[in-house]
Parts: structure tokens; sequence; C-alpha cells
């Protein structure tokens, strides 16, 4: 474990219905890191990010900040951990900004016709680091896919929490759509955040991340800067595909390529 | 758009929804002194408010605040109740079709009173009644979700609300078939159709305290409705208690429809038609839809009463079986419109 280890885990073991999901769990994650957490369909990858963010019972200890996450109130936990479910839903036609704004309910803006300017500020940095300003005042059901993923990760980003947990923030998105989101998170890491995002596309994970969690039955099996992480070993054990993989402008590239 | 576009623009709809409010409750003072006024002696406007402060002849001063006056109160309370139980329960399961009486809540609360008066346990006018209606209106809603499950789809809620209520409507029956005295059997079958006629001021003592309790607790979690529209899971990781909400949810609408089924029967159809007729004036966001809601549900609820009173008929039509008749095919128009994700069975 590292001194500056923000976000730590210790023989963490999630039961979900009776079913081992996630099984004795360590880790240790800085703060200013972008973390791509990748593995099979079922490996655990979603009940991980939950466990981290207290949404899950969980036993073994979790620390954030150097403070247990089981001591923490629901809204402590709220303005530590921003959370973004997959799939974006949003179950009533509500105006962007005002679900933009949701995004400082754990600071007590409750009402978003209410803000404080502090609140407004956080809001409007957010519409604008994600492009979302344009269509602020229109309703949810009227945007498109990719329009309304990037107003559910401002709201993510308005809620300035020093953990940002994405679950799949690319998926069903157009490539263009999916470079622009993982630089937002990006620069949310270099601004100082710890983001860990769950995706499937080991090719934007690499290019990405700093550090790649490789997750299989419920087991942390790899971790580590993204070429050791996906090492070909791995890539051949948990994912049971080979790869292509280069460098492209001085990033990591890996193609998945065939199946084993 | 520029900054302070999004921001004029929050302002604006403020601005739009404060007048709509405006309307809604000159059409709710307007409906009370309607109901003050219309009955077998027509009063007029001026009159009745004379006469509520005390001018007016001893007659008409007997008519407006000893007969019409619980009446009119019943009604401007148990509507608000009615339509704010629907916009909650709306809101939390985040489902247009959810409302107390399509989920059993009023036909499990009468017969938790049914139950009541059947056994000869208390007589009508005692706190039993509205305490053993909102015990069975807890039941019914708090079995409901818990055979629902989480996040559960349109079809599954309506399943279960249907089995509730017949299942209700089945237990109240049976009382009323091993009931051994005619008479009683009779009352309660016309008490299950709703009705605020003939209620005197003990109705309202016995009515209101809870009714109050369930609309506090209700407008207390109002926030948390609009953090819910993201789904429980990112309810919760803003910090909303999502089983704390549930429960208290439960309460509310228990107390209010159980205080309310037990002075009036059954009235139905209010909560579920209510938020409707404000989502297009107001906006989809549910935590504003609660207040216009209730005053929507006494409106409609007034205006019902006042009709009852109106139509001519050899024998008086129940307010509840006027809502029904109305609701019904409301519903169905929903029906209509929801059937994309009914057949999905999702919501």
């Amino acid at each position: 474990m590292t001194v500056s280890a923000f976000l730590t885990a210790h023989s963490v073991n999630v039961k979900l219905s009776g079913r081992a999901v996630l099984k004795d769990i360590s880790l240790a994650l800085s703060a200013g890191h972008l973390v791509a957490l990748v593995g099979p369909n079922g490996a655990g990858k979603t009940t991980l990010l939950r466990a981290l963010a207290g949404l899950v019972a969980s036993d073994g200890a979790i620390n954030v900040e150097g403070e247990a996450l089981s001591s923490l109130t629901l809204r402590e936990r709220a303005r530590r951990f921003a959370y973004l479910p997959q799939g974006h839903i949003v179950h009533w036609p509500l105006p962007a900004r005002d679900i933009v704004a949701l995004g400082r309910y754990p600071h007590g803006a409750t009402d978003p016709a209410r803000l404080t300017p502090r609140d407004t500020e956080a809001v409007l940095r957010a519409m604008r680091l994600t492009d979302v300003m344009e269509f602020g005042a229109r309703r949810i059901t009227e945007l498109s896919g990719g329009e309304r993923s990037r107003v559910a990760l401002a709201r993510v980003l308005a809620v300035e929490a020093p953990v940002i947990l994405a679950d799949e923030p690319t998926a069903s998105l157009d490539p263009r759509h999916q470079i622009d989101v993982m630089k937002t998170l990006r620069h949310a890491a270099d601004e100082g955040a710890l983001v860990m995002v769950v995706t499937h596309d080991l090719g934007l994970a690499a290019r990405f991340a700093d550090t790649i969690l490789v997750l299989s039955d419920g087991r942390l099996v790899s971790q580590g800067a993204p070429m050791e992480a996906l090492s070909e070993q791995i890539m051949g054990d948990v994912f049971r595909i080979s790869a292509y993989r280069a460098e492209f402008q001085r990033e990591a590239v890996i193609v998945p390529w065939a199946e084993i | 758009m520029s900054n302070q576009n999004v921001m004029a623009t929050v302002d604006a709809a403020s601005r739009w929804r404060a007048g709509v409010m405006s309307a809604l409750v000159a059409l709710v003072v307007l409906l009370l002194l309607a109901s003050l006024g219309i009955g077998p002696v027509r009063l007029s406007p001026l009159t009745v408010v004379d006469a509520l402060f005390g001018g007016g002849s001893d007659v008409q001063q007997v008519i407006v605040r000893e007969i019409r006056l619980p009446r009119t109160i019943l009604g401007f309370a148990i509507g608000a109740m009615l339509g704010l139980s629907g916009a909650a329960l709306q809101g939390l399961l985040r489902n247009p079709l959810a409302s107390p009486s399509l989920f059993g809540a009023p036909q499990s609360a009468a017969f938790g009173a049914v139950l009541i008066i059947a056994l000869g346990i208390a007589d009508v006018r005692s706190y039993a009644l509205p305490v053993a209606a909102i015990m069975a209106a807890f039941a019914s809603v708090f079995v409901l979700l818990a055979i629902a499950g989480r996040n559960a789809g349109l079809l599954i809620l309506i399943l279960a609300g249907l089995a509730i209520s017949s299942l209700a409507g089945a237990a109240t029956a049976l009382v009323m078939n091993l009931s051994s005295n005619p008479f009683a059997v009779l009352e309660i079958a016309f008490w299950l159709l709703g009705s605020l006629e003939d209620r005197s001021f003990h109705h309202v003592i016995l009515a209101l305290p809870f009714i109050v309790a369930g609309a506090a607790i209700l407008l207390s979690q109002r926030n948390a409705f609009r953090a819910l529209s993201l789904g429980e899971e990112a309810a919760q990781s803003l910090g909303v208690d999502v089983a704390r909400l549930r429960l208290l949810v439960i309460s509310g609408v228990a107390l209010g429809v159980g205080g309310a089924v037990a002075v009036t029967g059954t009235i139905g159809f209010i909560g579920l038609v209510a938020p409707h007729l404000m989502r297009p004036l107001i906006g989809h966001d549910p935590a504003r839809l609660l207040v216009p809601s209730a005053l929507t549900g006494s409106a409609l609820l007034l205006s019902a009463d006042i009709a009852v009173r109106i139509i001519p008929s050899t024998s008086d039509i129940k307010v509840g079986v006027l809502t029904s008749i109305i609701g019904v095919p409301f519903f169905l128009y929903l029906i209509k419109r929801e059937r994309r994700a009914l057949a999905g069975g999702v919501a």
C-alpha cells in the first residue's frame, strides 16, 4: 500500500443472494489517476464499483482519504463519490440543466431552481466541460444518445467529488463520443480526482488509463500500467483472446484480435 | 447558449409555475365558495362569506357553518391528500400509472374499517376506525412493493395492485356476507361507494390529523423524488436513503388514504388523474408536481361533490361513483398512451 493511496480496499468480499461475487479484493489507488476496471461479463466489475461507493454491503475494509467508508454518513459518502450508473437512466423528461444540477444534491442543493452561487458555478463548469451548454434547457428525452451521455457525465462532474466512479460511460456511443467522454474523464483525473471507469473497450482503457485492474470471476487477477496489466498471458487466461499490441503517438494500443 | 441564457430559462420556468399555482389557488377558492353555496338552498358567494363569519340569518349560518363547511373541508383535504398521494407514489416508483387506488390502498383501508364495524369492536365515530383503515392501507402498499420488488415495471405493479384490490374487495364482501345484520350490510355497501354527504365536524376531527400528518410526511420528502428520477442507485449515490424513503412514502400514503377512507369510504382515481393534469402545465419534475397535484385533487373532488348535488336524479349519486366513472376511462386512455412501455414490461 503506497503512502499516497487515496482509496484503499482490504480483503473486500461481496455476496449477492448467496453467491460470492467479489472474493478477497485488495487495492490501493491514488488521486489524480484514471483507473480502468476491465474483465469479462459477470466478473464483478459493477459490483466492485458499487462496493467502493458503499452502494452494496461488503465485508472487509474500504478507506477513502484515510477514513473508513463504514463510518461515513450517506451524505458524506455522496460528497466523496460521484457515481455514474450504466445506461444513463432518467425516468422523467426533465430539462438537461436540472439533471446536471442534481449533482449538487449531496451539497444540500436539492432544488435546481434555488442554487447558491457556488452551486451554479459548479453546474456551469460541468456543463462547459462536457459541452452541453447549448441544450441545457431542452428535455433529456429530446436529446440523442451521445448528448444524453454527456449530460449524465456533467451531472457526475458537478458533484466535484474527489472520486468519480463511472460504469461503462462509453457503452453504445459512437467512436467520436467515446473519445470525448474518455478525454473529459482524463481531464478530471489530471485535475486531481481519482477516476475509475468500467469498460469493455480494452483499446480505450489502454490508451487513457494510468492503471488497469483486471477482474476475473470476482478476483483481482492483474493490475498495473496498461501494457503490463494486459499482458499476453492475462489476455489469454482471462479474455481467451490474443491482441495486437503497439504504440501510436506514444500511447499504448491494444486491439483484441482472435479467440484462443 | 451562454451561461446567462441557461439560467434565465430557470427563472422563466419558475415564473410560469408561480402563475399556474396562483390560478390553481384561485380555482380552489372559487370551488370552496361554490361548495358552501350550492345545495337545496342556494346561497350567493357573498352570503356564504357573510354567514361564515357570523353574519346573515341563523338558518344561513347553520347551513353554511354546520352542514356545508365540514363537507367542504373534507372535500378539500381528502382531494388534496389523494392528489398528493398519487404524485408521491408516481415519484417514488418513477411510474405515471402509480396511484393509491390502482394499488388497492383505499380498498384495503375500507376492508380494515368494515372489519371494525362488522365485528362491533368500536362504533363508527371512534378513532379505531381510521386507525384500522390506516393499518390496512399500510399493509396493502407494503405488500405490493415487497411483491413487485425494486425497479418493478409497470406491468408487475399493476398486476400486483389488481390482485391486492381484488383480495381486499373479496375480504370486504366476506365480512358483509358473514354479517348477521342486513341493515348494517346495506349501510356498509353505501358507505363503500364513497360520499361526503352528511359529514359533521366530528368526521373532520377524525380524519384531519391523519391527513395532515400524511401530507407533511410526503411533502418533507419532495426533493428526494427528484433525485430518484435518476433511478434508485444513482439517488442512493447522491445521498438519498432509498429504503427509508420508501417506508416514509408508504406511511404517508397510508395515513392520508386510511384517514380519508375512514370517514368517506372509497373515492378512487383522483390520485391517478391529478398529476397527469398538471404535467403539461408544470413539467415532469416529481418534486414540483406534489403541491399542484394536491390542489388539483382538491379541485377535482370539490367539483365532483358539487356535481352530485346538481345532477338531477331520483336518489343521491355518490361522489366515489362519479370519480370512478370519470377516472376509469381516463385510466384506459393512459394505458393506451403507455402501451409501448406496458408491452415491453419496463418502466
